[in-house]
């Protein structure tokens, strides 16, 4: 029997998330590993505007929005009035990549340098899709969004590649600092239940497809994030106090399986294949096996 | 207890005894001998408060911000760049309704860059829904500080106020300030009782964003309540009155305006020169007055009218500019005055800390007199 | 309807926007293939698929969005997604 919660979703339908939305998946779950006793903060993004049009929220714990970039910062000041106050909810930031890796990256930054006890969560959908699908600091090598797009004088799409934001904060001293995906919902649970019970500033990365920004079927969201991690482009894994400590295996598919399935890669392929393009995110996913280990060994065959 | 002391060390004396539970601060001229004496407070175990030593201004005030949502009583104080970096925050903290208290300690804007003071900073941001009181001296900069936690926290206000004291000119000199004692101010003031607040029993979600449908209705509370700050205001300075014996019941002070042709109207600490100006001026024989505004938000303009009444000519001493229109608090006079028949005259002066010496607010007089008016005082035409 | 200040609101109300209006295709759930594994009901980004008192699984099609995630999912291939007819 899986770890179904009947009845208590404390982030309830009727928000306003594209149908298959990846975001949506890990805000409900986020709340099933915190549980009631939280507080989260949030940052402006597609999360905090699908789900709470005035009057109409679909949050059923305590959450803040206040800007775009300065969630870290909130929730230093949470952290800080809980403290005084001697409570016990746990304080939960909850923004998307453009806010992360880019505008945010000055009050995260700090956050973590002076140790406060919070836990960010980034929902990497790899572009500022609330705007229209732009690039962001963490659109990967070779994707189209409306700010890289792929044309005549830049036929690759985004020529620029992914921010390591797990190693800058990794880097700053967190004691935690993991990544996940929605294709392994119980994985992911688990990780922000590990993340809210370690003391001091905790990091976790969860990849969520976009079907609307990436160009794909709405149906096909978890199986993208699980090819996501089955070519190697996108690893799970767990850092304690700087040094990785477990990487989820793999058997390694190549890229194209992954790439040809979204629209955002289709100037790889049409209208003439770019095979050299197509190489380099090879290369992308084979030196992230070798960093974190991730390729399952294959036995020799014996005499 | 009367002492001789620094001007932002009367500050930090006070803002302790306010209590706040988290204080965050970035340094920045002329306000670091605030935050640098809170912190000492803290180590010293003087002030029970979380002190966070935030990475920019910008994150300063977020985190009061996140505090204060939190149902703490919060802190911070900064001026010039760094309010300018907190642009964004500020109207998002007023549109929260967070009753923030924050000592702006007036600096000029670059560029060019200037460490001195003028008010630019804080009016500034006149339209973003933080009330702004403006300190004369340093006791009034210490008492507008209780006063001001008072009014933002009172149920019917909830907003957040600047309470603005000139940097240098008043921060950085040592005058003599009555200190209340800590019991007399928590008569005072009491204990920080939220409106609402993030509590995990009751939970609620802040700062939802709302459509066309509902956007201009909160704004228009907010207005709303600006205005009801006033009649606050004049609440909490009257029992201030009542207990420490120095009134500030009012929104505007006149002085020697009774029988006054002519009136200087002006906010801060230039009103201690102007006085003393217009006393000079009394000696010889010239009827001559100063109408000091102590809240610039809001804007006392109804007030300003009824003490103006009978003035003939009005000289406005604007310590910053709305470059291409003349000084902000010019214009507001102007159009509170709308209809009364005086003269009024806006004069540009004392930009970027140049100095303002009794003569010079004479020689405004005789300009307005002369009916020669909105201009730039005292331009070093040489280096033009 | 006063206007909370601050622009809060307490929780509940998003669910008065039945997002089941949105829908295209419909899930159809077939309890007798079902083999209760429960990743139906985790995965949905609407959190509308409830457990019946059998231990299987329906969806509640005031919010179902027809996203077809749950027909990816399912282990069993027990659930369909059909064109609504409307």
């Amino acid at each position: 029997m899986a770890d179904v919660e009947q009845g208590c979703e404390l982030f309830s339908a009727g928000h306003r998330a594209c149908g298959g939305c990846g975001p949506a998946l890990a805000a409900r779950l986020l709340l099933k590993a915190t549980g009631k006793n939280v507080i989260i903060a949030a940052s402006t993004g597609c999360m905090e505007v699908f789900s709470t049009p005035y009057p109409e929220t679909a949050w059923g714990v305590p959450w803040i929005h206040s800007l775009f970039e300065n969630v870290a910062a909130v929730a230093s000041g949470i952290e800080a009035s809980l403290k005084k106050q001697g409570r016990s909810e746990k304080v939960v930031c909850i923004a998307g990549d453009g806010a992360t890796f880019d505008i945010g990256v000055l009050c995260i930054s700090g956050a973590f340098e002076r140790g406060h006890d919070i836990t960010y969560i980034c929902y990497d959908n790899e572009a500022y899709m609330n705007t229209g699908i732009q690039r962001s600091g963490a659109t990967p090598y070779g994707a189209s969004t409306t700010t890289s797009p792929a044309g005549a004088c830049a036929p690759g799409g985004n020529p620029l590649p992914k921010k390591d934001m797990p190693a800058i904060l990794a880097a700053h001293g967190a004691p935690y600092v993991a990544t996940a995906s929605i294709a392994y919902p119980n994985d992911f649970i688990k990780k922000v239940e590990r993340a809210i019970n370690t003391p001091g500033p905790c990091y976790i990365q969860v990849h969520t497809p976009c079907c609307t920004g990436w160009g794909f079927e709405s149906g096909e969201t978890l199986a993208m994030a699980k090819l996501a991690i089955e070519t190697g482009l996108w690893v799970n894994y767990e850092m304690v106090n700087g040094v990785v400590e477990k990487a989820k295996k793999v058997r390694r598919k190549p890229v194209e399986e992954y790439l040809a399935k979204q629209k955002r890669f289709r100037h790889l392929f049409r209208p003439a294949r770019l095979d050299a393009e197509i190489a380099k995110i090879q290369a992308i996913a084979d030196a992230n096996a070798e960093r974190f280990g991730i390729d399952i060994k294959v036995k020799e065959p014996s005499e | 207890m009367m002492e001789i002391m620094e001007g932002s060390h009367a500050v930090a004396e006070i803002v302790k005894r306010c209590r706040p539970q988290v204080v965050s601060a970035y340094p920045i001229t002329p306000q670091t001998h605030i935050v640098e004496d809170l912190a000492q407070m803290v180590a010293n175990c003087e002030l029970d408060a979380e002190y966070i030593t935030v990475e920019s201004e910008f994150s300063a005030l977020s985190a009061c911000l996140g505090a204060s949502a939190a149902g703490s009583r919060v802190y911070s104080a900064t001026t010039s760049q760094g309010l300018a970096l907190m642009f964004e925050v500020c109207f998002n903290v007023a549109g929260m309704r967070q009753p923030i208290v924050m000592t702006i300690a007036n600096r000029s804007l670059g560029a060019p860059l200037s460490i001195w003071n003028d008010q630019q900073d804080s009016i500034s941001l006149r339209d973003s829904g933080w009330l702004q009181f403006y300190a004369e001296d340093n006791q009034e900069a210490a008492d507008l500080h209780m006063i001001a936690y008072k009014v933002c926290e009172d149920h019917d206000v909830l907003l957040p106020a600047f309470v603005c004291f000139d940097g240098f000119i008043l921060s950085h000199t040592y005058e003599p300030v009555d200190l209340p004692s800590q019991e007399e101010v928590d008569a005072y003031l009491p204990a920080f009782t939220p409106y609402q607040r993030l509590d995990a029993e009751e939970p609620l979600s802040f700062g939802m964003y709302a459509t066309p449908e509902y956007y201009m209705e909160f704004r228009y509370e907010i207005d709303q309540a600006m205005r009801r700050a006033k009649e606050a205001f004049i609440r909490a300075g009257r029992e201030f009155g009542e207990q420490f014996g120095r009134d500030y019941s009012a929104l505007v002070e006149g002085y020697r305006l009774d029988d006054a042709d002519t009136a200087l109207v002006a906010m801060g600490s230039i009103c201690g020169t102007a006085k003393d100006a217009v006393d000079e001026m009394r000696d010889a024989g010239r009827k001559v007055g100063l109408l000091k505004i102590r809240t610039y938000r809001p804007f006392p303009g109804p007030e300003i009218a009824e003490a103006l009444k009978g003035v003939s000519t009005v000289a406005v001493l604007d310590k910053n500019i709305s470059l291409g229109n003349g000084g902000a608090v010019g214009t507001e006079v102007k159009s509170a005055l709308y209809g009364s028949g005086a003269a009024v005259y806006d004069y540009i002066i004392a930009l970027g800390g140049r100095d303002v010496r009794k003569r010079d607010i004479a020689a405004v007089v005789d300009l307005a007199e002369k009916g020669e008016g909105d201009m730039f005082y005292g331009l070093r035409t040489e280096v033009l | 309807m006063a206007l909370r200040i601050g622009c809060a609101a307490p929780p509940g109300r998003a669910l008065e926007n039945k997002t089941g209006a949105w829908r295209v295709f419909k899930p159809v759930f077939d309890p007798e293939t079902c083999s209760r594994c429960g990743m139906c009901a985790l995965v949905c980004p609407e959190g509308c698929v409830h457990e019946t008192e059998e231990g299987t699984f329906e969806p509640d099609l005031d919010y179902c969005k027809g996203c077809g995630i749950c027909e990816e999912v399912c282990p069993k291939k027990s659930i369909r997604m059909e064109k609504e007819e409307k």
